[in-house]
């Protein structure tokens, strides 16, 4: 029996408002989740093209989830997205031609060539870049919640993590002490129903990831991970809530894994029909008819977000490609910090 | 200068940063109300109140974790592990994320671990351990061991300012059992830098940690032979001070590398090959190496004696260098 709280969706334009976004803020919750959807879309053409070392992961049916809970975070706000949450990384501000960079494994990217894929992340923009080892980023992002708490800053932590990760005791050591502590800590679980090729059912035996919250001693919600305007007011609730000391929520946003685990997987472990039923409730598709049933998005503006989109990601790789390759040279350098490493903003 | 042990040299160490620096906190398995389980933070917690002496729930990885966060957030924070044998439990954290996070992504993450480590008071196999090799194996990670009370003082506030995450291995059997003077003022102890325990012309032994007593008690029994024996303490296995291990080993010639930690993979070997590979003409006889069996740490009395390196075993592998 589902013990957390089921999260509905925004009817109108008004509903929107009072949760905190107006009419031009909509439209570029629009615009990054088609950034993100295509950034992660070149992506796979430059792996195709034998552009990108290793392995390629994306995101799609996720972008909801992702740009909902980012458009939720203050700016001094930090999280820690992980491989499905390139929105995340987009709303935040990070310029795409440097994702393509990361991708290919070139200089400009902001690892440098060291890590690849979405292992990365901008410090100044907020976030801290995510390791394969899932979910470990959950106990790092606690950290900054304790640090926020400490400090007694009106700021507010944001973790991730797959309904996958959380059968690891990261989840639950990271849930103990954010609920015994009452930290302003957001834990955000995109349930995409597949670890692997492993279902849900073999992961957690609750009905969702979610009920566990109240275990912890906080708030459980499930929303639908499609609707970018309900998960963006879930998150914006839970992060208001964090920053006013209300402690810890889990949101677990629900949706389906679109693509396999990474480029190599075909999925034939997931049912057909369920791909079909869920590419009904295509975050995209079903937040650009919502803008025009309830916002009047035109027909010139949906053109030329979509144009401006399009460009922008064009000159985005075109810049990448020419980004060099990392020098072999410095291979080793900066495995320590010096003491002028720590001349950072956060470090002051 | 004061006499302390070194257990409260430890504990004036951390005071002294966490007055001086407002970032600098603890968080720890009973490290506030009670003190540690060590008694090395007693009293902190009235002094610094309940949210820079943090009585975490008994989970390691999120109390490394979270240290981590915490880190790259600004703050300096300090971690206590109850036994340096829990740190397996955050194993993964340390290696996975602290480690990595400055080479990879560019942020640094200046943490300390405290570890208290060793053995020689049964113990046994889970809270006696030595696991400073382990670690000085991952690139990223600084471990700190120190052997007297004026470098636990010296060296735990380097470790503090460090930028980096650092394992502080504090052994046990020193806590109570070693006291010294102990400079009241701050200072630091540079990592890295190696410590003369004892100056000698015919052998030389590299050893660190609780070591350092047995080597020393085993020098003064060769003094009768007429063997002068050099300790050479390392302080830091990572970074560790090969330039100081080197110039010793061309002054006697010959060496003993010593350590509580297991043999096989244990850093003597390190060691040891680096004196193979850049002081082999020096050597008047092959490096030996002296440490615990591959075994895990036994709980009898009787077991452990036979398990920890003892003065006798330090006499005999210093005679045979010495006869050679």
């Amino acid at each position: 029996m589902a013990i957390a709280r089921e999260a509905q969706p925004v009817g109108s334009l008004h509903e929107v408002r009072e949760a905190g976004l107006d009419r031009e803020d909509l439209l570029g919750v629009y615009r990054n989740m088609l950034v993100t959807r295509g950034v992660e879309e070149r992506g796979h053409i430059l792996y195709r093209q034998g552009k990108i070392p290793g392995s390629f992961y994306t995101g799609r049916g996720n972008e909801a989830a992702a740009v909902g809970v980012a458009t939720a975070m203050g700016p001094d706000d930090v999280g820690t997205p992980l491989h499905r949450d390139m929105g995340v990384h987009i709303v935040r501000g990070v310029d795409p031609w440097r994702i393509f960079a990361q991708y290919m494994g070139r200089q400009d990217g902001p690892t440098h060539g060291r890590d690849g894929n979405v292992h990365m992340a901008d410090s100044q923009l907020g976030l801290i870049a995510m390791v394969s080892h899932l979910p470990a980023m959950l106990p790092v992002a606690v950290g900054c919640a304790l640090a926020f708490r400490i400090r007694e800053e009106a700021r507010v932590a944001v973790g991730w993590f797959g309904e996958g990760a959380s059968a690891r005791g990261d989840a639950h050591e990271s849930m103990t002490l954010a609920g015994t502590r009452k930290l302003p800590m957001v834990f955000v679980c995109d349930n995409n129903q597949w670890a692997y090729s492993t279902p849900t059912h073999y992961e957690f035996a609750t009905e969702h990831v979610a009920d566990r919250a109240e275990a912890y001693g906080f708030e459980g919600v499930v929303v639908d991970g499609t609707d970018v305007l309900a998960v963006y007011r879930e998150a914006k609730r839970a992060i208001d809530k964090a920053r006013a000391g209300g402690g810890p929520t889990l949101v677990e946003c629900l949706t389906l894994r679109m693509e396999g685990h990474a480029v190599h997987d075909d999925a034939f472990y997931v049912p057909k029909p369920l791909f079909e039923r869920w590419a009904e409730n295509d975050p995209i598709e079903r937040f650009r008819t919502w803008l025009r049933d309830n916002a009047d998005l035109t027909d010139e503006e949906e053109d030329e977000i979509a144009s401006g989109v399009k460009r922008q990601l064009a000159t985005a790789l075109e810049r990448a490609e020419e980004s060099p390759q990392p020098d072999p040279a410095n291979l080793t350098q900066g495995v320590f910090a010096s003491p002028e490493d720590l001349d950072t903003p956060h470090h002051k | 200068m004061a006499e302390l042990t070194y257990l409260q040299a430890i504990s004036d160490g951390l005071r002294t940063e966490m007055r001086r620096d407002k970032r600098v906190f603890l968080i720890g398995e009973d490290v506030g109300v009670y003190g540690g389980a060590f008694k090395v933070s007693l009293g902190f917690q009235e002094e610094f109140g309940p949210w820079r002496v943090i009585d975490a729930p008994l989970a390691e990885t999120a109390i490394v974790g979270g240290c981590t966060g915490a880190a790259i957030m600004g703050l300096r924070p300090v971690a206590e592990m109850q036994f340096a044998d829990f740190i397996s439990c955050a194993w993964d954290h340390l290696v996975t994320v602290a480690a990595k996070q400055r080479w990879r992504a560019g942020t640094p993450v200046p943490m300390v671990v405290r570890l208290p480590s060793g053995g020689g008071f049964s113990g046994g196999p889970f809270h006696s351990q030595n696991p400073e090799s382990s670690f000085a194996h991952i690139p990223g990670l600084k471990c700190v061991c120190p052997a007297t009370p004026e470098d636990a003082k010296g060296l735990l506030i380097s470790a503090i300012e460090d930028p980096n995450p650092v394992l502080y291995f504090e052994h046990k059997h020193l806590y109570r059992r070693i006291k010294g003077e102990v400079p009241e003022e701050r200072y630091t102890t540079p990592l890295g830098k190696a410590r003369t325990h004892r100056e000698g012309d015919d052998v030389s032994v590299i050893t660190w940690g609780a070591m350092v007593y047995t080597a020393e008690e085993a020098a003064q029994q060769l003094d009768s032979d007429g063997v002068s024996v050099e300790i050479l303490d390392l302080r830091t296995v990572m970074p560790w001070d090969k330039a100081a291990v080197l110039e010793s080993v061309r002054k006697t010639s010959k060496v003993l590398v010593l350590h509580e930690d297991t043999r096989s993979g244990g850093f003597g070997g390190e060691i040891a090959a680096t004196i193979a590979e850049e002081a082999f003409e020096d050597l008047d006889a092959p490096v030996k190496r002296l440490a615990a069996p591959d075994c895990p740490v036994p709980f009898s009395p009787v077991l452990e004696k036979t398990y920890i390196p003892q003065v006798d075993d330090v006499v005999g592998a210093l005679r045979e260098l010495a006869e050679y």
